[in-house]
């Protein structure tokens, strides 16, 4: 059997993917992916300790994990369309509008 | 034993892919290196005796919203980053910031390794506490989520109509009624 500890590592290991991810790439539609890398990360975590406890808990949370990632995405990428269509750039450094 | 095996190559194919899907630069391969990640993902999930969960992570993330970013990827048609121009000139880019950035980092790589340290002595199994025919059971699940969750069920239906509307209004060409 494997022991809790190396599905925690994993997870440890992608979160830390997913924030490099999220500091080093110039392209906002990869940095989306990154955050779901995160997300899944932690939903990795979630089901690893709900099968320690012996309970569910730990699958519903990644239920509702999941629909708010689907529900981040969908606003996200309509952003990333709009933002698109008013400066024909994926480029974070792009939109600096608010920027004092 | 096969179900070890299993963990480490499914973990190996995650981590790596994981990390090649920030490597890439064209998001094309992006988003389909993340679909195996996911897929590897799933089989993990069924490692853990969740097998409704890896069902639903096959369809609701690798069917559906990698689906959604696959479409929005082809329909901007803006493979390549731009990266260079910007590098010269942004803020971020000054040493002092990115020391900042780098302090940060070590921060919270630490951080995650001392909570690991300390987690290591939870050496038992995973499925050492109970039976896996009773926590993968969809039957359970069910009765759980519909029973003592199920006003977060009703809200999260909720944020889903929300969700819809407002990439509906935000996705819209600024002169259409």
């Amino acid at each position: 059997m494997i022991p809790l500890s190396h599905y925690l590592i994993v997870s440890a290991l992608l979160f830390a993917i997913g924030t490099a991810g999220v500091f080093l790439r110039k392209n906002v539609i990869t940095i989306l992916l990154s955050i779901e890398i995160m997300l899944n990360a932690v939903n990795l975590s979630f089901v690893a300790f709900g099968r320690y406890a012996g309970t569910v808990d730990g699958q519903i949370i990644t239920f509702f994990v999941m629909t708010v990632a689907a529900a981040e995405a969908a606003v996200g990428l309509a952003l990333i369309i709009a933002l698109f269509r008013t400066r024909e750039s994926l480029n974070p450094d792009a939109f600096t509008s608010l920027k004092w | 034993m096969p179900e070890s095996v299993l963990f480490y190559v499914l973990s190996g194919v995650m981590v790596a892919a994981s990390g090649l899907v920030i490597g890439q630069r064209n998001p094309m391969y992006s988003v389909l290196l993340l679909i195996v990640s996911f897929a590897a993902l799933a089989g993990l999930y069924i490692v853990l005796d969740a097998p409704f969960v890896a069902m639903a992570q096959m369809i609701i993330y690798a069917g559906a919203i990698m689906v959604l970013f696959l479409f929005v990827v082809m329909l901007l048609n803006a493979p390549q980053e731009d990266a260079a121009g910007w590098d010269r000139v942004h803020p971020l880019r000054r040493p002092g910031v990115a020391r900042i950035g780098i302090l940060l980092a070590v921060v919270l790589v630490a951080e995650l390794g001392w909570a690991l340290s300390k987690v290591v002595a939870l050496d038992s199994p995973v499925g050492a506490r109970a039976d896996g025919a009773v926590v993968g059971s969809v039957r359970e699940l069910g009765r759980v989520l519909f029973s003592e969750y199920s006003f977060a069920f009703e809200a999260t239906s909720v944020l889903i109509l929300v969700a819809m509307v407002g990439a509906v209004v935000l996705a819209r060409r600024e002169g259409d009624a």
